[in-house]
């Protein structure tokens, strides 16, 4: 970049720019595009509802009531009641609610912890470690990614809930089973394998070449620690990026636990999911092609929770690529 | 070149070694005895003894794999636990060709539709009808199976009576259509947003404006130096689109009630049928490494500049 008189003029000097900071400067590039800003709204309404599901559904998302079933939207059931009488639009807000707990565990265990932390990691060390945890990462990535997490949410689920029965036992607490603590911890680990290596990788290419970085090379030499080195000086470096993945990965995320629950190996009933709303009304007696002629919002309400997770997610990570990636717009 | 296509090759065996132990040791972890399942009402523990002693699955899992692998080299995948005497091939190959088909007919929708598309959108940048390319491709992309699927029954199948609602009759018939178009839907947008990225690239490099300069007529830049080397980049997102093969299509075929593989893998896991699991495995794996491995080719053919140290 040419630096002109104007720029050195007024650059510094004005009162308006007090921030330079790259990452203040791109959210602001953010907040200035009209359909990020719709996602994050739609997003964060999405969070808030999922979060406080409990004020805001307005009946017993399992109290079936069979003097009511397949009503049409009222304003006593405002999605209407399904076949069981259930209110459609306290399941809706419950369902909502597990996708919100798997896409943020996903996050911090999959992209955040694991993938972070080994791309950090490998980065920087190489060697013997890196070799491993690449070559781990492609006989992962050679599995059909729905195999592999279908695979590992069958046979760990037993597993994973006699386990929890066990720490039940011991502890004594209650109810840790039936709260479904259990389905959102297989469901977490069976999705793990969808976001950790990308990220790695990732992170793994970005430290690589901040590695050979004069600044990295002027830390060493003054004994910077490496914890400190890499958390405080490689990490920042790599937030880009990292903020761009994570938010398009987390569409993946939502639509694969949606999809778990629909075969049936993903959250169990009773508790209320998207994916079983949307199989309920599919394998039910009458099948699709009645649903969609009798009663379309019994399948359209969840079809169009899990579009509006997925695409808002796609869109800020398409608007964060294009405010990070100046470049390639 | 040669070596690393070498190394390549010689890597791919041992992935599917580690692929197929990941899915054996899955299986002794497992709950749930494929042997139970198998026999049901009929369970008794003299006969699931001598069933297992049949099947060989009285022998320590150790033995088990490396007998395995042993026939697996030799192609032969040994016998489905859930089906008696049929071998895990000859219960897997039409399904995998059923799969096989419905996947290339959604691919070669996702190309014909999206490749166009893409470069139209890059060659008409700034006018309107680009930011909509691109902003349909969003949409496209997130909408779920569970919605394109449904909706288009109830648009073609229901409403209009133009096709069937579901089942299967192989790739020449109508009963195709309709799956084919849902799993095409989510390719077209990845391609054309792909295609659209690159040409855009192409066209800003040094040599499409010496072209111009020297006065090539347009369209032989176009076809000779932008559509050619924007396709480069395209080639990946096809040969990923290979693991697609399975995953694209489990909710594809259960709603449409299509006899693929999906739809089976999910029957074996819920009959502990572990060889038709790992063989499973073996072949998405195997293609998916194979399928790169032609990417990586095809690139250097493409673009005799790229060459692998």
């Amino acid at each position: 970049m040419v630096t002109t008189t104007a720029d050195i003029e007024t650059g510094p000097q004005s009162p308006r720019e007090r921030s330079h900071s790259p990452l203040r400067v791109a959210m602001g590039r953010l907040l200035r595009k009209k359909i990020a800003v719709g996602a994050m709204v739609v997003l964060f309404i999405l969070y808030m509802t999922g979060i406080f599901a409990p004020l805001i559904a307005t009946h017993d998302p399992n109290k079936t009531d069979l003097r009511a079933t397949q009503q049409g939207p009222s304003s006593n059931h405002l999605f209407g009641t399904d076949r069981a009488g259930r209110d459609l639009f306290s399941r809706a807000v419950y369902g909502i609610r597990t996708t919100v707990i798997i896409t943020v565990v996903g996050l911090i265990t999959g992209s955040l912890f694991l993938g972070v932390t080994l791309g950090l990691l490998t980065g920087y060390f190489g060697g013997i470690f890196d070799a491993f945890v690449m070559r781990v990462g492609e006989l992962v990535s050679a599995f059909p990614d729905i195999l592999l997490i279908i695979l590992l949410a069958a046979t760990l689920r037993p597993r994973i809930v006699d386990f929890v029965r066990n720490i039940e036992d011991w502890t004594g607490i209650d109810g840790l089973v039936a709260s479904g603590a259990a389905d959102f911890f297989v469901i977490s680990v069976a999705l793990l394998p969808l976001s950790w290596f990308g990220m790695m990788r990732l992170v793994r290419g970005q430290v690589l070449t901040l590695r050979t970085m004069p600044y990295v090379e002027a830390a060493n030499a003054i004994g910077v620690s490496t914890p400190r080195l890499m958390f405080t000086h490689l990490l920042p470096n790599t937030l880009a990026p990292i903020i761009v993945s994570a938010s398009s990965g987390l569409g993946a995320v939502a639509g694969s636990e949606v999809i778990l629950s629909f075969i049936g190996i993903g959250v169990q009933p009773p508790h209320p999911s998207i994916g079983r709303m949307i199989a309920d009304v599919t394998f039910q007696g009458g099948g699709l092609v009645s649903v969609l002629r009798n009663h379309p919002e019994q399948l359209l309400t969840p079809i169009l929770i899990v579009f509006a997770f997925i695409l808002c997610w796609n869109l800020l990570g398409d608007a964060l690529n294009d405010v990070f990636n100046p470049r390639t717009r | 070149m040669l070596a690393y296509i070498v190394r390549r090759i010689l890597w791919a065996p041992v992935l599917l070694f580690f692929a197929a132990l990941f899915v054996f040791v899955m299986g002794e972890f497992a709950p749930g005895d494929p042997i139970e399942v198998a026999l049901g009402q009929s369970y008794t523990v003299e006969r699931a003894d001598r069933l297992r002693e049949i099947r060989g699955l009285n022998q320590p899992v150790a033995v088990r794999f490396i007998k395995y692998i042993g026939n697996a080299v030799k192609l032969d995948f040994g016998e489905s636990l859930s089906r008696p005497d049929r071998s895990v091939w000859e219960l897997l190959s039409p399904k995998l060709k059923v799969s096989g088909q419905l996947f290339l007919a959604g691919i070669l929708i996702s190309v014909i539709f999206g490749i166009p598309l893409g470069y139209y959108a890059a060659s008409k940048q700034g006018a309107w009808i680009d930011p909509t390319i691109v902003g349909s491709t969003l949409v496209l992309m997130a909408i779920p199976v569970f919605l394109t699927a449904p909706l288009l029954i109830l648009v073609f199948a229901v409403n209009l009576g133009w096709l069937p609602v579901g089942g299967w009759d192989g790739f020449f018939s109508t009963r195709i259509i309709l799956p084919a178009l849902v799993t095409g839907i989510p390719g077209i947008a990845g391609l054309t947003r792909m295609m659209r990225a690159s040409t855009l690239d192409v066209l800003g490099q040094d040599y499409v404006r010496t072209a111009r300069s020297k006065g090539l007529d347009e369209s032989v830049i176009r076809r000779r130096h932008v559509a050619r080397n924007a396709m480069i980049p395209v080639l990946t997102i096809l040969g990923f689109a290979i693991a697609g093969l399975f995953s694209g299509s489990l909710i594809t075929e259960l709603i449409f009630g299509i006899p693929g593989v999906s739809s089976f893998a999910l029957q074996a896991l819920s009959a502990r049928d572990f060889p038709v699991i790992t063989t499973l495995a073996l072949i998405g794996a195997g293609m998916l490494v194979l399928v790169n491995l032609l990417v990586d080719i095809m690139y250097a053919v493409i673009d005799p500049r790229i060459t692998y140290d």
